[in-house]
């Protein structure tokens, strides 16, 4: 299959600091970033006429918890006036769990950034306002970590079980 | 036939308990705690066509002082629960909950973080409806186990 204009333009401003990898279940125009340069490809593909990525899709993390590094975090971009879509991916490792937002560049990003982190633990430099999204700020942990406990339940009030003298 | 038969026309006798349940019972006022789908089912069983009116139990109250039976609709979650327990406490007695749907009964399909696994864990329940999510007619099935249940209490039995 020839080439994207994505991958293009992404090897001739990058070189190896990126990795085109396969992704034979969608077919996807899919890199692999040094988690370093993250905010710069995104800078890149936003402002680039002929790429013109504005529409900023999805951001996800993933715990492969038996690799290293440990965690990827993947982003899903698209562009409206040329109707291509790329997804890139950057390893963030367990011991350091940061990478730089790109919020800046996408305001969509900010509240899956925080997802990110509220699920994952993983940090995002610059970050305006990097609270828990979803679960109360009294939870400790990360709770889709693969070794976070499945039952493991973190209760904000008493539960009848453990109160005495309840009907 | 008894006492009546010394009595003016037009009056009868019963128990005290008696009396008051049958108000009681057929004029629920409900606070819908609904978080999440089994609300539409809980709008279908309100709504005309099945039509709790027909139970006496068809205005909402939106503020916990002016119900007495509460309807847990929906999944409870660990953040939320602070905030059922409070409208529970808030609630004045006589005061009854049913527990609608999966979720409610026993957390349903969710056993992880974030659900509680039964709103029972919370506040006490007296009515549990099954299904995922129940069909209306499983909820008016609920209301009146509810009002079965109200049929038998005594007014003395919640002093202590």
């Amino acid at each position: 299959m020839a080439e994207s204009i994505t991958i293009r333009k992404l090897k001739e401003r990058f070189g190896d600091r990126i990795k085109v990898v396969p992704s034979p279940f969608d077919g996807m125009d899919t890199v692999a970033v040094k988690r370093g340069d993250i905010a710069d490809v995104c800078r890149f593909l936003r402002r680039e006429e002929d790429l013109d990525y504005d529409l900023f899709r999805d951001l996800t993390c993933v715990d492969y918890i038996n690799e290293t590094p440990r965690f990827e975090v993947v982003y899903h971009l698209y562009s409206i006036s040329h109707a291509h879509a790329v997804r890139l991916k950057a390893r963030v490792p367990e011991e350091d769990p940061t990478i730089d937002t790109i919020s800046g560049i996408w305001v969509g990003a900010n509240w899956f950034e925080r997802e990110a982190y509220d699920m994952y633990g993983v940090k995002f430099n610059g970050h305006p306002d990097l609270r828990r999204l979803l679960l109360y700020p009294e939870f400790v942990g990360h709770p889709l970590r693969k070794d976070y406990p499945i039952d493991k339940e973190q209760p904000l009030v008493q539960l009848r079980e453990e109160m005495k003298g309840v009907r | 036939m008894g006492i009546e038969s010394a009595l003016p026309e037009g009056i009868i006798t019963t128990r005290l308990d008696k009396v008051i349940n049958w108000g009681r019972k057929w004029s629920f006022f409900c606070y819908p705690f609904i978080t999440a789908c089994c609300g539409m089912e809980y709008m279908a069983a309100a709504a005309s066509h099945y039509d709790i009116a027909r139970f006496g139990a068809e205005f909402p109250r939106f503020s916990p002082r002016q119900a007495d039976l509460m309807l847990v609709v929906g999944t409870i979650s660990h953040k939320v629960a602070p905030v059922l327990r409070l409208v529970y406490e808030q609630m004045c007695e006589p005061k009854w909950v049913m527990a609608v749907g999966a979720c409610a009964c026993s957390g349903g399909f969710y056993r992880n973080y974030s659900v509680v696994q039964g709103a029972d864990r919370i506040i006490p329940i007296d009515v549990y409806v099954t299904g995922c999510p129940p069909r209306p007619e499983a909820f008016l099935d609920g209301i009146m186990k509810m009002q079965a249940k109200v049929d038998t209490e005594s007014i003395l039995s919640r002093r202590n």
